[in-house]
């Protein structure tokens, strides 16, 4: 083991079922201490990249190497990773304490010694004194924190996670973000998560790589991968954006691409201000207003091109409204094209 | 002018359904009892009566029943000849329900984790076909089967292996004249009638076990091996258990399968049917009855303190 091999490296991995590719020549390398999200729509293979580090499943061609050392054709019970399930897979036989002691009565630690260290894995997700009850008696995120402390008693090199917020409300998925983020900086242990959810990738992850029909189109840290999207795929499935065709884009100060404009870039004026120099603009009606909370998305037709403003709350702008829509030049992010 | 509420609708069904719709309590009640009264009355109340007859006596000298209350007829139970016929049926009853469960478990498995489309289809039809065919059918083919001039004898000798069957036929106990005349040929058949009874409740509690608890354990270190003992075969138990009450109970019961392939000692099943007819002796008849049944609350009772059903 080399001292600078990452936690997780793919090497131009493979893995077909049938004659769909669900992962399509993927390289990628996750470094030690990541707390590293694979984002997707589903169907885009980032569960079966996380299964095939886990090992439930094996690539059909390229390695995968777990801190340098080859995993390709080692089964699931000889890596050092483990995994919180999507449903959690929490074993109904079992109390509790048996289900986070599991992995140690299978390595064959004894009673007392893995009834302690059970007893500490459910303290540090705050599930003290839970060891006798049976998992049936337990809410959604109760659960949750039952197999994240089945999984961390083992003391995983890689921890996965496949979708582990996907289950839980709002609420709860917020506070547990939170706290899986605190948790993960003073464990110390590479973090790897599947998740469709742009927004939960965005606030808890330090790199992204984005997939889409089997292979990464980006990876980056959230900030990279919002701010400057280099595909039209990208730029619309992390957060929203206004894709801009390249004449609009050439027209308006861009470059002659397809360009990404975030929404809440745009300001809506209706009074025919003086446009900054640093700024482009497009006259256009009103054609649909939605209010969401904290913002407000008005859609406006500017010739052929619709873009999509997204405005503080408490806009007075109406539907049929001449509007003038600003932006600063530089939002305009070129893409390499993509079809 | 529309209105919101529809007018009643006429006609006694109509009516009917409204009442019911309302009042769906009254539905159930009224579902139900048939079935609760015919279950009550019929069912529990004629083994109530049985029960009460074992508690009487026949008299040896006159041939008839003494109707006052007495445990002799137990006592009798108790003598070696019909403790032997206890014992002698508990056992086949205990080593084909082992036998069942060892042969059901692995297809099962196959049904319940690989069998998919046409292959389940044919797993079903293959289980379930030999239950549509008469159960007196099955049981002559085997008689035929097992005999001396039989498919398996001829096989024994053109394999040249007839040392071998007439090596089994010679142990003690077990063996006989012939497969079709000895315990060996009873339980065969024993094993063949009943194994569908066993295959069909372990696959439904195989099919409850969902793949990602097979995958978590593999995740958590355990080799497909720890993975069966810990994981698997418990989450099946609950289904062995429910195979194993119909395996065990109805060989307990069953008078046929020994009568026909078998050598004459009796089993519990024939006991009681010669008890109760030719000689008359139903106080007896009923107290045999009895055992199959505090035997089964014994094995229920056992299979709970388990925790066989824990997972249900």
């Amino acid at each position: 083991m080399s001292f600078m091999s990452p936690a997780v490296r793919f090497q131009n991995v493979s893995r077909r079922f049938g004659s769909v590719r669900a992962v399509d020549g993927v390289s990628l390398d996750i470094e030690p201490g990541e707390f590293f999200a694979l984002l997707g729509p589903s169907g885009s293979g980032k569960t079966t990249c996380l299964r095939l580090i886990a090992g439930f499943e094996q690539p059909d061609e390229g390695h995968i190497e777990i801190f340098g050392e080859r995993a390709d054709g080692v089964p699931p019970y000889r890596r050092n990773v483990n995994t919180v399930f999507q449903d959690y897979a929490l074993f109904p036989h079992m109390t509790v304490g048996e289900n986070v002691a599991y992995g140690l009565m299978i390595k064959g630690v004894g009673r007392a010694e893995r009834e302690a260290k059970a007893k500490d894995a459910l303290a540090m997700v705050k599930l003290a004194g839970y060891e006798v009850r049976r998992t049936a008696q337990l809410s959604g995120g109760q659960r949750q924190r039952v197999a994240l402390a089945r999984a961390l008693v083992n003391g995983p090199k890689v921890l996965l996670l496949d979708e582990p917020l996907g289950a839980l409300d709002l609420k709860l998925r917020e506070q547990m973000q939170e706290e899986l983020k605190t948790l993960q900086t003073s464990l110390g242990i590479t973090f790897v998560f599947v998740t469709h959810d742009q927004g939960e990738a965005l606030s808890m992850a330090n790199r992204v790589a984005i997939f889409n029909e089997g292979k990464i189109v980006q990876v980056g840290t959230p900030s990279s991968v919002y701010e400057r999207p280099t595909s039209r795929f990208v730029a619309d499935f992390v957060g929203s954006s206004n894709v801009l065709p390249p004449e609009f884009a050439a027209a308006h100060g861009g470059h002659a691409m397809w360009t990404s404009l975030r929404p809440e870039k745009i300001q809506v004026s209706s009074k025919n201000n003086l446009v900054p120099a640093a700024c482009a603009h497009a006259t256009g009606t009103v054609t649909a207003i939605s209010y969401q909370g904290a913002v407000t998305r008005i859609t406006v037709a500017t010739g052929k091109q619709a873009l999509i403003a997204s405005t503080p709350a408490g806009t007075d702008v109406r539907k049929g409204d001449s509007v003038t829509l600003i932006w600063p030049k530089f939002a305009m992010v070129a893409m390499g094209e993509d079809a | 002018m529309t209105t919101v509420v529809a007018e009643r609708q006429r006609g006694i069904g109509n009516a009917i359904s409204d009442v019911f719709f309302v009042r769906p309590q009254l539905l159930t009640f009224l579902l139900l009892t048939p079935p609760l009264l015919w279950i009550g009355v019929v069912y529990i109340g004629s083994l109530f009566a049985l029960l009460l007859q074992s508690f009487y006596s026949l008299d040896d000298f006159s041939g008839l029943v003494v109707h006052e209350f007495t445990l002799s007829t137990y006592k009798q139970l108790l003598e070696a000849s019909n403790a032997q016929i206890i014992l002698r049926t508990v056992t086949m009853a205990a080593l084909v329900t082992v036998t069942s469960a060892i042969i059901a478990f692995p297809i099962a498995y196959y049904a319940a984790r690989y069998a998919r489309g046409w292959s389940k289809a044919l797993f079903y039809l293959a289980v379930m076909m030999p239950l549509w065919s008469s159960y007196l059918v099955k049981v002559y083919a085997w008689k035929l089967i097992l005999a001396k001039e039989g498919i398996i004898t001829w096989f024994a000798n053109v394999l040249h292996l007839r040392w071998l069957l007439d090596g089994i036929l010679a142990l003690p106990v077990v063996g006989g004249p012939s497969l079709s005349f000895s315990y060996l040929g009873t339980f065969l058949v024993f094993v063949y009638i009943w194994l569908p009874y066993m295959i069909l409740p372990t696959q439904a509690a195989l099919e409850r076990v969902p793949v990602n608890f097979i995958e978590a354990s593999a995740d958590l270190g355990a080799d497909p091996r720890q993975t069966f003992r810990t994981v698997i075969f418990p989450l099946a138990l609950p289904g062995i258990v429910a195979g194993s009450i119909f395996t065990f109970s109805l060989t307990l019961g069953d008078y046929i399968i020994p009568q026909i392939v078998g050598n004459s000692r009796l089993m519990i099943g024939q006991a009681v049917y010669t008890l109760q007819g030719t000689a008359g002796n139903i106080p007896l008849a009923a107290a045999f009855t009895v055992v199959p049944m505090l035997i089964m609350a014994a094995y229920l009772w056992m299979a709970k303190r388990m925790g066989a059903f824990d997972v249900l």
